[in-house]
């Protein structure tokens, strides 16, 4: 299944790429980082139904770095909650539901973000409620390692442990790049599986780009019980397209013609080659 | 003379409910004893969630277990919960569109003597200005119970500001005029309208009563909906007065005051008094000693009510 899912990930990623070379507009470096995350999430781990997505007995997703939203409207395409077309022909255009950010009047997006530092505490919230209910249903959260300089982030990482939280898996789409440059020179964050171990938390640091080691930290985080899990999932910011790794000017630079044309082929001879 | 606060009633109507229901859960910040929620903690502590000293956290924690389904009321000191976590009121309450009730407690200027920190007097204007919210101010505990009663009954947001201290009655308890989202008709009367709200609208009787004895006839409005405002009753009642006061414990920026003079410019052009607490840190004192130094009270009504309409 994971040769697939490998697949799946580029697949999200092409999709991203034509949403923001379409609107002139997007995150690509961070959809790019998180297309693995994503894929093994939405193919493989979580229990999400496009038929009933207000099912009681679904898994909850909160993208909290919502400007990544372009993978994640490529996933909740492929996957059936969203017409692609539509998202492709509409994203971020006039009078369209598809923003750049997460908006949760479409089917399959749980809450509106975009404002970092929020994600965490409201699946905490969710994950309580579950708890106090006696219910299996897991909770997941990804947030970016830039978005971890906010406080609330911290408020949120005592609550979880506090509350002993198992069913709550949290990840860092850890790319260690930020807007203004590396994020160890705007607000470090080393050593983060330490940080979160002293704030009660199971850490696992994943390669976060690759499907086989996300999906074994899901499982890990799935057999930890007493406290919550978070996944440091280690990326490349731009991940799939040569000339976009690791380079901070994409996190949100919209590609030309040429370096469109370059990006799909690039992406296109990866998957191939998978 | 009463002794129960607004605060201690909403305690009991989730009490009564939470019996029930078992989605209705209560969120504290450290601030259960002076939400009156000890008892809710106690008797239903599967029920109760202490967030600790973290106003961010209560606000987004709540958000979450509205998105699960729970009825949620996040009770912290209006000061923090309006303006410490207001992003996380307009980001996952409002925005995300959660049944959350926000209820400010100590609200105003009922922390007296302990500073501007403590102060909520910005509160109405922050949470009016996010879509989706709305803003309540009860009068006494009469009135408080029938709100939390019928915020029980929806599943939209809301902030509710409560005071500290136990206020007079402004109503009795077999005769509570009480319709969700219309203001309630304290007094009827035709020289001048005075539009108050929390516990600004038992002065604001007070002086109507002393106006009558004047020859002054004053209509008075409990706005406790701030927002949406009444305008439907507000412009009813100013279409024959010569003029019109507002009576609020909040700064005189985009709050009671701001709300009735935008809607009558628009719509019923009147001369209008805006009593508010200043645009400045307010003088150190206990709540009755702070609004009759700003003229907060009904001989600060009387006055403004007898220079309009001199």
């Amino acid at each position: 299944m994971s040769e697939n899912l490998k697949k799946t990930a580029y697949e999200l990623r092409s999709f991203a790429l034509d949403l923001v070379y379409g609107a002139k507009t997007g995150h690509i470096g961070g959809d790019f980082s998180e297309a693995e995350i994503i894929t093994a999430l939405y193919f493989s781990e979580l229990n999400v139904d496009p038929k009933d997505p207000e099912s009681p007995e679904r898994d909850y997703f909160i993208l909290s770095k919502g400007h990544s939203i372009e993978t994640l409207y490529a996933a909740l395409s492929k996957k059936g909650f969203l017409d692609g077309e539509d998202v492709q022909a509409r994203y971020s255009r006039f009078g369209s539901p598809y923003i750049g950010h997460p908006n949760n009047k479409l089917p399959g997006i749980e809450m509106n973000s975009g404002s970092l530092g929020h994600g965490l505490p409201v699946s905490i919230g969710i994950a309580k409620a579950l708890q106090m209910d006696g219910k299996t249903n897991r909770v997941y959260v990804l947030m970016g390692d830039g978005e971890l300089a906010e406080g609330s982030v911290w408020e949120g990482a005592m609550a979880a442990s506090h509350y002993k939280l198992d069913n709550l898996c949290a990840m860092v789409d850890r790319n260690r790049l930020q807007i203004s440059g590396s994020t160890e020179d705007v607000m470090h964050h080393d050593d983060l599986k330490a940080r979160f171990e002293a704030f009660g938390w199971h850490a696992i640091v994943v390669e976060g780009n690759n499907i086989d080691s996300i999906l074994a930290g899901f499982e890990e985080a799935r057999a930890t019980k007493g406290c919550p899990t978070v996944l440091i999932c280690e990326t490349t910011k731009g991940c799939g397209v040569s000339f976009m790794e690791n380079q901070a000017a994409w996190h949100h630079k919209v590609p030309s013609a040429e370096e469109y044309a370059k990006a799909k082929e690039e992406l296109a001879a990866k998957a191939a080659a998978l | 003379m009463n002794t129960i606060p607004n605060r201690q009633v909403i305690c009991e109507v989730l009490m009564e409910h939470a019996k029930e229901d078992k989605d209705i859960v209560v969120l504290c910040s450290d601030s259960r004893g002076s939400a009156s929620m000890t008892p809710f903690f106690n008797t239903f502590p599967e029920q109760s969630v202490e967030t600790g000293i973290a106003e961010q956290n209560l606000v987004s924690i709540s958000a979450g277990m509205a998105k699960a389904g729970k009825k949620p009321y996040c009770a912290s000191p209006a000061c923090f919960l309006s303006t410490r976590s207001y992003e996380q009121a307009k980001v996952d309450v409002a925005y995300s569109n959660t049944n959350v009730k926000l209820i400010g407690i100590s609200g105003g200027i009922s922390y007296g003597a302990l500073g501007m920190s403590h102060h909520s007097a910005q509160d109405f204007a922050a949470m009016a200005a996010i879509p989706n919210m709305r803003v309540y101010c009860p009068s006494d505990r009469h009135q408080t119970r029938h709100l939390v009663e019928a915020l029980l009954a929806d599943q939209k947001p809301a902030y509710i500001r409560v005071g500290r201290n136990p206020v007079e009655d402004v109503y009795s308890e077999e005769n509570v005029p009480f319709e969700m989202d219309k203001a309630t008709v304290v007094a009827e009367g035709t020289d001048v309208l005075i539009v108050a709200c929390g516990e600004m609208v038992l002065p604001a009787k007070e002086a109507a009563a002393n106006l009558e004895k004047q020859g002054i006839s004053a209509c008075v409005l409990d706005m406790y909906c701030v927002k949406p405002l009444d305008t439907k009753t507000l412009l009813e009642k100013a279409k024959d007065v010569k003029a019109v006061i507002t009576v609020e414990e909040h700064a005189p920026f985009g709050g009671l005051g701001a709300a009735v003079a935008q809607c009558l410019s628009e719509n019923e052009p009147k001369k209008c008094r805006l009593l508010a607490l200043p645009d400045a840190p307010v003088i150190t004192g206990v709540s009755k000693e702070v609004f009759a130094y700003y003229g907060l009270s009904a001989e600060g009504i009387e006055k403004a009510a007898k220079e309009l309409l001199a």
